[in-house]
């Protein structure tokens, strides 16, 4: 279209103005920020509490210190030296000393030998790997027992929620380790029974009757706390306008549960799941310590503590590293657990 | 009232019915009889054995009688330490775990309450910040964690307190500072948060305005509504405290129920193993509905259900 020269005293508004703005000038007028999802958000909230992260920060040194470190440590948990017997931390045995007169590097022993020989500083590691992975485990059975049942519970209502509150409630009050320590008692033999007899079942060897027996206790008792924070999400969840909808459009419970429940409760699930791992630990070490827990020559926090216990007066460090330890360990995670509750979910902050 | 009380106490005993059934019938599938050591008894004396304390009769049986026996007090014989009946070893040994709980219990309630409303009071200062380490600390170690750390500083380097029995006063402090240490630094934690969210209230305020004096509003006002998270604390604590004394009592060399319960689940001293989870388990479940009736009574707003 050729253009035609404009009269000044022409009323026609210049069509220059009324063109559709260009991409740029689009982008200038939007004053929205980006979208903050909701675990940016809270991750974000969690890079800046320094607690948390410094706690993030010691549980990637323990768990690197007990699941790698071991590896490639010049000791092993189970090898018995009985000419370095009862070494004092970084003392030598007469063997070793004369390995390093000829030259030779000894690794030093860290917090000294047991009676046995065996370098207490690499059974400290794998005691700390047992308890965490019973910690990390039994927390991952505790909660997906405990969102089912919790998410059922809340979700129907009714006669089913009333008859799994009573359960929980009874479970609530009896005294949980007395129950444990007698179905562990119960259990022991009759799993090892079923290792040593049914080929399918030879796994439960490997891994220990004493560590099975534990998870299955677990599984049967501690689902309570988890189910119980779960049903209160879902109770008020499930007033919400979105699941009327859901609903209407048709969507089995089954759907409605895993697809908008479930995921809007996620937060409280995780926050919840990690403050169980230092409440699990702690039940494991307990057990091991009575002398209940992983079978010789395996160590564990607590039976490492409980070793260490008979040698009170002549080798204290022998008590206090693995105690220590423990301390160490609930400590970490609980903090880091205090930080993920304040990041992801607000409103439980206290 | 009187329903709710009627409707708790109905739920405690159907609880340790339940309790009782199942401990039952638990310890019956225990593996391996409790006559089976080294040198292996006669079948004839096994018979001999298994008759005198009904073990030959079928399963309900046994359930009946125990049952039947329970009611009438009796948690029958000790099966290992010959001529003991469990109500006796029972009756000799919990008064001692009883003593060293109940007194760290006090401690820890003692030590907690004004420690936590201390903290609240004076939120953000330098005491606040000081007791939430100290509480932060508390709470990672594990009775019997603390109680290691405490022999190997008191006992071993320092050689103030006796580590092991119970024959001076001086020998209770290492085992109810043991037992005390978690639940004094959840209380204070727990009253530290409660104080503060009562401090905010409208009726503080109201208090405030009207010239209340400062003591009475705290003490009249803000401790008496405070307190009521520390009261439903006590039930578990209770708990805690119970089975905290098994691994305690086995540090300190104390002679006390915990002590025992251990030992008799090694011995497969059935009977005891029953009487004392069933007597441990009856106690909890006391203390928790007496619990809930005090909390119900200090705080009415609960709804009656």
């Amino acid at each position: 279209m050729e253009k035609i020269k404009k009269n000044p005293l022409s009323l026609q508004p210049d069509l220059s103005l009324f063109e559709p703005a260009t991409l740029e000038e689009r982008e200038s007028l939007n004053v929205m920020r980006p979208s903050i999802g909701f675990w940016q958000d809270g991750l974000r909230r969690l890079r800046k509490n320094s607690v948390a992260m410094v706690s993030l920060i010691a549980i990637v040194i323990i768990l690197f210190i007990a699941f790698i470190v071991p590896t490639f440590y010049p000791y092993d948990y189970k090898t018995q030296d009985k000419s370095a017997g009862n070494l004092a931390p970084m003392a030598y045995s007469k063997a070793e000393q004369a390995r390093i007169d000829a030259g030779e590097f000894v690794m030093p022993h860290l917090i000294g030998t047991d009676n046995l020989g065996r370098d207490l500083a690499v059974r400290i590691m794998i005691g700390s790997r047992i308890s965490i992975t019973v910690g990390l485990v039994a927390s991952a059975i505790i909660m997906i027992i405990g969102t089912i049942i919790g998410a059922v519970s809340g979700y129907f209502g009714g006669l089913v929620d009333q008859i799994i509150m009573r359960i929980v409630d009874m479970i609530y009050t009896v005294p949980d380790l007395v129950i444990i320590i007698l179905l562990y008692a119960i259990l022991r033999v009759p799993l090892k029974e079923l290792a040593d007899s049914v080929k399918a079942f030879e796994w439960i060897g490997t891994i220990g009757v004493g560590l099975i027996s534990i998870f299955i206790v677990f599984s049967l008792l501690y689902w309570v706390g988890m189910s119980r924070i779960v049903r209160g999400q879902i109770l008020s969840l499930k007033e919400q306008e979105y699941v009327t909808a859901a609903r209407a459009l048709g969507a089995s419970s089954g759907r409605i549960i895993s697809k908008h429940l479930i995921k809007n409760s996620i937060g409280i699930i995780i926050v919840t799941t990690t403050l169980q791992i230092p409440s699990a630990i702690f039940t494991e070490t307990f057990l091991s310590f009575i002398g209940l827990g992983v079978a010789a020559p395996m160590s564990s926090l607590g039976s490492l503590a409980s070793d260490g216990l008979a040698g009170l007066y002549t080798y204290p460090h022998r008590l206090l590293a693995p105690a220590l330890m423990i301390a160490l360990i609930i400590l970490a995670f609980n903090l880091f657990g205090d930080g993920l509750r304040d990041a992801f979910d607000p409103k439980l902050r206290k | 009232m009187s329903k709710f009380i009627l409707k708790r106490l109905g739920f405690a005993v159907l609880t340790l019915a339940i309790v009782i059934t199942m401990t039952f019938f638990l310890m019956y599938l225990i593996p391996g009889g409790p006559f089976l050591s080294e040198k292996a008894p006669t079948q004839a004396t096994l018979d001999a054995l298994n008759a005198k304390y009904g073990l030959d009769q079928p399963v309900y049986i046994q359930f009946k009688n125990y049952v039947v026996k329970l009611f009438e007090g009796d948690f029958g014989m000790s099966l290992k330490q010959r001529g003991r009946t469990v109500n006796d070893i029972i009756s000799t040994k919990f008064p001692v775990s009883a003593q060293v709980g109940g007194l760290s219990i006090i401690v820890a309630v003692l030590v907690g309450i004004p420690i936590g409303s201390y903290a609240a009071l004076h939120r953000g200062k330098f005491w606040d910040r000081f007791f939430n380490v100290l509480s932060t600390t508390g709470i990672a170690f594990p009775s019997f964690v603390m109680a290691t750390v405490l022999i190997v500083l008191f006992s071993v380097y320092m050689k103030i307190f006796p580590s092991y029995g119970l024959e001076a006063p001086i020998n209770y402090v290492l085992p109810v500072l043991s037992l005390a240490v978690y639940p004094m630094a959840y209380i204070s934690r727990l009253m530290r948060s409660s104080m503060l969210d009562v401090l905010g209230q409208d009726y503080m305020r109201t208090a405030r305005a009207k010239g209340v004096s400062q003591f009475r509003i705290l003490f009249k006002h803000a401790l008496r509504n405070a307190v009521l998270p520390v009261i439903t604390y006590l039930g578990p604590l209770i708990a805690y405290t119970l089975t905290g004394s098994f691994v305690v009592e086995q540090i300190f060399t104390i002679p006390g129920l915990g002590k025992e319960f251990i030992k008799s689940i090694m011995n497969r001293d059935y009977p005891l193993v029953m009487g004392t989870t069933i007597f441990l388990a009856a106690f909890v479940i006391l203390m928790n509905f007496i619990v809930d009736i005090v909390y119900k009574i200090v705080d009415p707003r609960i709804k009656l259900n």
